[in-house]
């Protein structure tokens, strides 16, 4: 979540759901939340029932909206437009914050005279290196204070690693995300003008910025009347700054584009404004998809990050240790002790043989060299490039955009482990699915060999999922899983112990990483489970006398602490199991702070000393949350103060401090290295410090602030398999977005097999208005085939008013298709797969994919069978100019496979 | 006779205290015998929903080592007792009719699924590992050490647990591996 990240200094929801309660206002964008998170959705009938304002900003009318005091249906990716417009309107009638935004904010940090906005280049920034399509960020940095580096132990080594950032592989590699838990780094803190006149300070920058970002290019960009957008903005300013405070939430609605990153940053910039981050009822609430995204982020299974968002060491920049917590050297923030967290994880996985002499075992870690990201890993696989698969709880022939080209990836591995609960469609590929039916795929071709290994249930094993609120709540296990089902903690902790077993009397330097790996897990019961506790007390890390950590303060870069995830430490804090804690709600005040444990150090609600003004006393009594109590010389409030608890409000760094003690006591935002919520974005985010509104790489609309369309960093993936359609095609006229149903979950595994569910949402259907309708002859509950450069699917039509035609000021009327993506050939419920439809471009920040906006066509019917399909798509991409689709044996390039690329024959 | 009588809901209904059928009188010896699940459950079991990240926090009732029953957990501050309709179903997820339990292989242009020991499944994976990571081995790329290998690939889901996913980085860093994904970056 760089988004987030690069804003405030963690990637992670800044408030919990139980606190929109105590919202004065509440805006639902990029969200459907009533549908796609109910239970959550409480909170938010619960503001509503104390006089909360609530307005839901989608492209479609759905159940959140009904419940909402306002519905604003802005045309399918214009949401940077939008919260621009907001921007400005903020800047413009002087409506922010100004006692918050010039103490919390790096409003007042003069931005270096190289800096060129892109109002001025039409749409791009200073440092573009257009045959690489990244940018080189080194003149979007802040005008220093001192010279930089002057606090690192090696100017010249810090240097060098600052040069070795804008090494277009390292701007792959995804360096924007590991921001998630300190924010990125930077070399110095900035020179300040406390007046905001400086015509280079952040403030002014951001204001000019914006000013084209009016009501009337609102109206024409989103599509909306000029009266609804002043209406929001009147709610959400009215209802801010001292004793207000609003809300806002959002989900992949706004992830899932090219621009993803960039969408938060707006939100977070406006919310910044507006006095909202830190205090109660306010801030960004950032819904999560599954049980545990957060936790999937935090304790991550990403090829770009370690534990803790440390990052994986890339083979350009990270020699040794030294060179890997070179960034933190002399840094404020608690991202300065960063060697302690780095060394207490090579600790965790090596434990003796991690020593001072051999670096802490740092070499056994592999490097990174670039994007090695999963699409690419699929594009890899048609190549023959990779041998074996794990699927774990996942089935990408489904649920991934393009999942044609996902199923391709599966038919071109020599192996492949699919661990599930049910037979999903990524496990039986080789013998069903769309490719069968047009003659690209055959068992008799594919020579994949598959591992259906069952799963273990929810309810069959013990753990901790950390949902959306960063909240881990540990689950206890109810019954032993059936037959051959077993936990993937089973299966991990076996395959390792048959691996080290095999390689024990080897020799080769490859295998001691295996070999010295600590990997003595006790086992219980019958299946010699193993214990998912003694993994947790890992995790959270343990002292030199063998005791428990209560905190990440205590870990050293000395090798005598250990820790498997530094900003999980303190969930087994005194010994105990913080996430397994249980105590009832009615019980405990309004925080909960005994229900489970949140990260960092249990703080529910992050950057908490930002709800009381600088000298420490709340803003209002009616927003007191978190405040500063001179008699016991100590932080005090509802929650867990997100601050050190001694350091008074006046303190003032000396000269020369380090980490943490180089940060104010006027400082909230920690984990920044000064401090500050970022208005402006010096590092961190890839394509741009602001951001701005670029169309979707699918638009049927030409981009009416910049010359430049599409986001110039977005990434793409070449091949027959991927076609892209056409911007302002004729061809492809429509907008398509893509969602979920209550009753289904993501790619149907688990819930096309259940029949109560399937019975609820029995068939795949896609929402049209009833203008386009009448346009393409399509009839409520008949058949229509939708087309793009990657294929048609079929679907039932579902005529109605929530979704709208969008209509511009030149007359260009936007028609906009709903489509649920659950559906597939397998399970009690079928359909054919809406991510078939998708292409694959994806936000440089992230590498998330654009599934929320794209183009196609529909027509009436139902879509042609067999290599008849094939024609019919391939008659679409003629006509549109764009290249061939067609593949060779097992969807490899028809060229290549010629050629003899492929594993397989 | 009046026990007869007394079996119709009808005359129940014309002659005792709820005459609009609604309440006692619409009761029958079979309601009477009925007990609900949840109360006749050998224990109670906290857990948490599989689905979204709400995280709403379930009890799973058992009976004789079976799932009889998931609701919702009203001592938690977040869902207050309430489940959606997917967190109400999650007992499917474990009950479903269609779930497979057992290890199956298909070979190498197979055309069907073969059943499998789970313990050779085990091993031959582990063979497999070993050659793909030996295969995909590079000590350097480009000139620069990256000790590395490019022949596994892994992808999870978000349901995996904190400490699953712990276990999976931490042993696939220790071959080699860095393809390693998961849901959460779609």
């Amino acid at each position: 979540m760089p988004g987030l990240g690069a804003s405030f200094g963690r990637g992670g929801a800044t408030n919990f759901l139980e606190d929109l309660a105590n919202s004065d206002c509440i805006v639902i964008e990029g969200s459907n939340m009533a549908e796609c998170h109910p239970v959550g959705f409480q909170w938010v009938g619960e503001a509503k029932a104390r006089g909360a304002k609530i307005v839901h900003i989608d492209p479609r009318f759905t159940r959140t909206s009904a419940i909402a005091d306002l519905h604003v249906p802005l045309r399918i990716g214009t949401d940077i437009a939008f919260l621009g417009g907001l921007i400005n309107h903020v800047l413009t009638n002087e409506l922010y914050f100004e006692e918050y935004v010039v103490a919390y904010t790096n409003a007042a940090a003069l931005v270096g005279e190289e800096y060129v906005d892109s109002e001025d280049l039409d749409g791009l920034f200073s440092g573009f290196d257009a045959e690489n399509r990244v940018y080189d960020v080194d003149s979007w940095q802040y005008e220093f204070e001192e010279p930089p580096h002057a606090g690192a132990d090696d100017p010249g080594r810090a240097a060098e690693q600052d040069r070795l950032e804008d090494d277009p592989d390292v701007t792959h590699s995804d360096r924007a995300q590991a921001s998630g838990s300190g924010g990125p780094p930077i070399p110095a803190k900035p020179k300040r003008d406390e007046t905001l006149q400086h015509p280079r300070t952040v403030f002014q920058v951001l204001k000019r910025h914006f000013a084209r970002y009016t009501p009337e290019m609102v109206s024409e960009v989103c599509g909306i009347e000029p009266a609804v957008f002043e209406q929001v903005a009147e709610w959400v300013t009215s209802n801010s700054k001292r004793d207000r405070t609003t809300a806002w939430v959002y989900s992949v609605g706004w992830t899932q584009h090219s621009v993803g990153a960039q969408y938060i940053r707006t939100c977070s910039i406006l919310q910044t404004l507006l006095g909202n981050i830190g205090r109660p009822g306010g801030g960004i609430m950032a819904l999560r998809g599954h049980a545990s995204i957060q936790g999937s982020t935090d304790v991550p299974t990403l090829f770009n990050l370690l534990p803790g968002y440390l990052p994986m060491p890339h083979a350009h920049q990270h020699h040794s240790l030294e060179d890997y917590v070179a960034d933190a050297a002399g840094k404020g923030g608690f991202w300065g002790n960063k060697p302690a967290y780095m060394t207490s994880l090579l600790k965790a996985w090596w434990g003796d043989a991690a020593t001072p002499e051999n670096d802490f075992a740092f070499d056994y870690l592999p490097k990174i060299d670039g994007d090695h990201s999963s699409y690419r890993t699929i594009a890899d696989m048609i190549k023959g490039k990779v041998s074996g698969y794990f699927l774990v709880g996942e089935n990408p022939g489904v649920g991934h955009p393009n999942s044609r080209m996902n199923r391709f990836g599966l038919a071109n591995l020599d192996w492949l482990v699919v661990r599930d609960l049910q037979m999903i469609e990524s496990a039986t590929f080789w013998k069903e699915g769309p490719e069968h039916e047009t003659g690209e795929l055959a068992p008799d071709t594919i020579g994949t060999e598959v591992f259906f290994m069952p799963a273990a249930t929810h309810v069959e094993k013990e753990g901790t999922f950390t949902q959306t609120q960063r909240l881990l709540q540990w689950r206890h296990k109810a019954v032993e899983p059936p037959n051959d089902a077993r936990s993937d903690l089973w299966f991990y902790f076996h395959l390792g112990r048959i691996l080290r077993e095999r390689l024990k009397n080897s020799t080769d330097p490859r295998d001691r990483p295996l070999l010295d790996l600590t990997w003595d897990y006790p086992t219980h019961g019958p299946d010699a489970e193993p214990s998912a506790d003694a993994v947790l007390r890992e995790i959270n890390g343990y002292g030199p006398d063998g005791r428990l950590l209560n905190s990440y303060l205590e870990m050293k870069d000395d090798g005598s602490t250990s820790g498997g995830c530094w900003i999980y430490s303190g969930v087994y804090a005194d010994g105990v199991n913080q996430a397994a804690r249980r105590k009832p709600a009615k019980e405990q005040g309004v925080v909960a702070s005994e229900w489970g444990w949140a990260w960092p150090l249990n703080r529910r609600m992050l950057y908490n000393r930002a709800s009381a003004d600088p000298d420490g006393r709340p803003w209002s009594e009616r927003k007191k949350y978190v405040w500063w109590d001179e008699g016991a010389g100590e932080w005090t409030g509802v929650d867990v103060p997100d601050f050190e608890k001694k350091k008074r409000p006046d303190y003032v760094p000396p000269h020369g401090a380090k980490a943490q003690d180089a940060l104010a006591g006027t400082d909230p935002f920690v984990m920044q290295g000064d401090g500050k919520a970022w208005l402006f974005a010096p590092a961190g985010v890839v394509d741009g410090p602001l951001p701005s509104h670029y169309e979707p790489a699918e638009s049927v609309v030409e981009n009416a602030f910049y010359k430049q369309q599409a986001n110039p960093t977005l990434e793409m993936i070449e091949g027959p398999w991927n076609r892209a359609n056409p911007t302002r095609s004729d061809v492809y006229p429509f907008a398509v977005t893509t969602y979920r149903l209550t009753e289904h979950h993501t790619a149907g595994g688990m819930s096309r097999t259940l029949p109560y569910l399937s019975e609820l949402q029995p068939e795949f259907f896609v929402e049209v208005s009833p203008e386009l309708a009448r346009l393409r002859g399509l009839t409520n509950g008949e058949f229509a085939t939708l087309v793009s450069a990657r294929t048609a699917v079929e679907a039932k039509v579902l005529v109605t008013e929530r979704v709208r035609p969008i209509k511009l000021r030149d007359g260009t009327v936007v028609h906009q298709i709903g489509m649920p993506y659950h559906w597939s050939y397998a399970g009690i419920s079928t359909g054919d797969a809406a991510n078939d439809l998708l292409g694959i471009v994806m936000d440089a920040n992230t590498h998330i994919q654009e599934s929320k906006v794209s183009t196609c066509d529909i027509v009436a019917g139902r879509r042609p069978r067999g290599p008849e399909l094939l024609e019919f798509v391939e008659s679409y991409r003629r006509r549109a100019g764009v290249p061939s689709g067609q593949v060779g044996v097992n969807g490899r390039d028809p060229v290549a496979a010629q050629a003899g690329e492929g594993s397989s024959p | 006779m009046k026990t007869w009588l007394d079996s119709w809901p009808l005359y129940r209904q014309l002659t005792g205290s709820d005459p609009l059928g609604r309440g006692k009188a619409a009761r029958s010896k079979a309601t009477e015998a009925t007990v609900s699940r949840t109360a006749t459950a050998d224990r109670v079991v906290k857990s948490v929903c599989p689905f979204c990240a709400v995280g709403c926090a379930q009890n799973v009732y058992v009976k004789d080592d079976a799932v009889v029953q998931i609701e919702g957990d009203p001592d938690s501050p977040i869902n207050r007792g309430r489940l959606c309709p997917k967190g109400a179903a999650s007992k499917q997820l474990v009950t479903s009719p269609s779930r497979v339990t057992t290890v199956k292989y298909r070979r190498p242009f197979g055309t069907e699924w073969e059943d499998l020991e789970l313990g050779t499944a085990m091993e031959m994976i582990a063979d497999r590992v070993l050659e793909a990571r030996r295969k995909g081995w590079q000590d350097e790329n480009e000139g620069k050490r990256v000790n590395r290998t490019m022949g596994v690939a892994s992808l999870g889901g978000a349901t995996l647990d904190n400490e699953e996913n712990y276990l999976m980085k931490k042993l696939y860093s220790a071959l080699g591996a860095i393809q390693i994904e998961n849901q959460a970056r779609i």
